[in-house]
């Protein structure tokens, strides 16, 4: 057992190498492949997060409030608020409170606010409500009662968040499968080299009596490797693309944008374990396609 | 050892084999002559399942090849040595690896396969050559190392395709021994050939194919007809020692 595993190992390898420019060729392209679908998926999860974040605000309404209202005033406006049917509760929020929320979203960044010499943000109600056509609802009339300056409202953000949300999944899902076709038969065709190279070889061995297993292996095992050395080189090149991406363009825009962004330290052991997969996958498929012909005898 | 019970083959319109029925029992020796495209391929091939016969049933060791599966034909291919006329060893193995290749691919262990390659080499005569590669050999030396790797795993049955086809006179008579001796240790042995004089000189079972059909089974000489010396004459040689 031991001798046939090292056997293999000892082949897959020296055809990776006998082969090295069609290796190196296959490994590049799967390579590119998988930094196109690298960066599909990065975006994808990050666009996801971004309507998951959003989705949370679904049911709330935040009304703002003249900074001219005098405290009855805005305890009036509060009252015809509650009166809008379907509305499930109001919540005071002060210029202060909003200022502490703003704070914590900033994180390390929150002593930029210091630097302000007063509060520019609203008193403001949040409205809570149970569905989609009270939200519509206080969307409408909230604005028309005296003393409320504005209203933020997700609904409109999140319907079209969605759809490019879905546009995006369907292309990469798409242009996924075109890739890994693409890959595998590139896998197929550097191998195919290999199994042509030992093609009295391969007959000898059926000859022996041994099983297609044991033929198929060393070839399974050099498509692994193609694949395996792909996924690890884009994972490389894509984590550092990430990092210097979240680093330039992260805290200062994103995070003024309110918006989270995943974190290399999170994406990147995923992306790993999916390229992987990949990797193994297209590597598996296109050697077995490759000799197939020569263990139909 | 191998019965043909009612093997036809066709390849499209052309007549691999007809109606062929022959027993081959265990310890038998076999030549299997005739023409070239008379089917004596077809014969072997259809042993070891590399192609399947339209009607008639195959046993092989007392199996019926014809229902194997393809799973099973690895098992059916360990039972049976083939020589070649190529000898078709691995030009990068040394001789002794050459011949523990065969025991490795039936994932024999390491240790038996110290004891019982050395054994196969010593028996057919190149044990001090076991670590030379193929390309410093003769011919007959390459052909003993090609022989020592279809019996290192102790097959019931040795295929022979024409052994003996690149080989001079003298030491194609050399192999013919080995052969010999071979089946005289309980060997059966299937041997296709063209070489009338070695045929003549063994004086063995001799089965006749052609254009499919077994047309003679009879212990004697190669027994070439006029008509069939017509016909090999006419043909492309494949072997010098026809005539």
């Amino acid at each position: 057992m031991f001798s046939r595993i090292g056997y293999t190992i000892k082949q897959a390898f020296s055809q990776v190498f006998r082969n090295r420019g069609m290796s190196f060729t296959a490994t590049l392209a799967i390579t590119a492949m998988m930094l196109i679908l690298g960066l599909f998926f990065s975006t994808f999860v990050n666009v996801d997060l971004f309507a998951e974040v959003i989705q949370q605000d679904y049911n709330v309404i935040e009304v703002y409030l003249d900074d001219a209202n005098d405290d009855a005033k805005n305890e009036t406006v509060g009252k015809n608020l509650e009166a809008i049917q379907g509305v499930g509760s109001v919540k005071y929020r002060s210029k202060a409170d909003a200022m502490k929320i703003m704070k914590e979203r900033w994180g390390d960044n929150a002593y930029l606010l210091d630097n302000l010499q007063q509060n520019p943000l609203p008193n403001s109600y949040m409205v809570y409500v149970n569905d989609k056509a009270s939200a519509d609802r206080v969307s409408k009339e909230a604005p028309e009662i005296a003393g409320v300056s504005d209203i933020k409202y997700y609904q409109d953000t999140v319907e079209k968040l969605s759809k490019i949300t879905r546009a995006v999944e369907v292309g990469s899902i798409v242009m996924m499968a075109f890739l890994i076709v693409v890959s595998v038969i590139l896998v197929a065709n550097t191998i195919k080299l290999t199994v042509f190279n030992r093609a009295k070889e391969i007959g000898i061995m059926k000859y022996l009596g041994a099983t297609d297993w044991f033929v198929r292996a060393p070839f399974v095992l050099e498509g692994i490797i193609l694949g395996t050395v792909s996924a690890a080189v884009a994972t490389g090149i894509l984590g550092a693309l990430y990092i210097r991406f979240v680093k330039s363009i992260g805290p200062d825009i994103l995070r003024v944008l309110s918006v989270p962004v995943i974190s290399a330290k999170y994406l990147m052991p995923n992306l790993l374990i999916i390229f992987l997969a990949l990797g193994v996958g297209i590597g598996t498929c296109g050697s077995i396609i490759s000799i197939r012909k020569f263990l139909d005898k | 050892m191998i019965v043909f019970n009612k093997v036809n083959k066709n390849y499209g319109t052309n007549v691999g084999l007809k109606d062929a029925t022959v027993h081959i029992e265990k310890g038998d020796f076999v030549f299997l002559v005739g023409p070239s495209g008379a089917g004596k391929t077809t014969f072997v091939r259809l042993i070891l399942k590399e192609i399947e016969a339209d009607s008639g049933t195959i046993l092989v060791g007392g199996r019926d090849v014809t229902r194997m599966t393809h799973r099973e034909i690895p098992e059916l291919r360990q039972q049976i040595g083939m020589v070649f006329q190529d000898f078709r060893l691995l030009e990068k193995k040394t001789v002794y690896e050459n011949v523990a290749f065969a025991m490795e691919v039936r994932h024999k262990k390491k240790k038996v396969i110290r004891k019982e390659v050395p054994f196969a080499l010593d028996l057919v005569g190149i044990a001090d050559k076991a670590d030379r590669y193929p390309n410093e050999l003769s011919a007959g030396e390459q052909q003993r190392v090609g022989i020592a790797r279809a019996i290192v795993n102790n097959p019931k049955l040795l295929i022979a395709d024409e052994p003996t086809g690149n080989l001079d006179p003298v030491t194609a008579m050399e192999i013919m021994q080995l052969l010999e001796k071979i089946n005289v240790r309980g060997t059966t042995i299937l041997m296709v050939t063209h070489a009338k004089d070695i045929v003549d000189q063994m004086n063995k079972r001799v089965v006749a194919i052609k254009d499919g059909q077994i047309v003679r089974d009879e212990q004697g000489t190669y027994g070439i007809t006029p008509e069939h010396l017509y016909e090999i004459s006419t043909k492309e040689d494949e072997s010098p020692y026809v005539f």
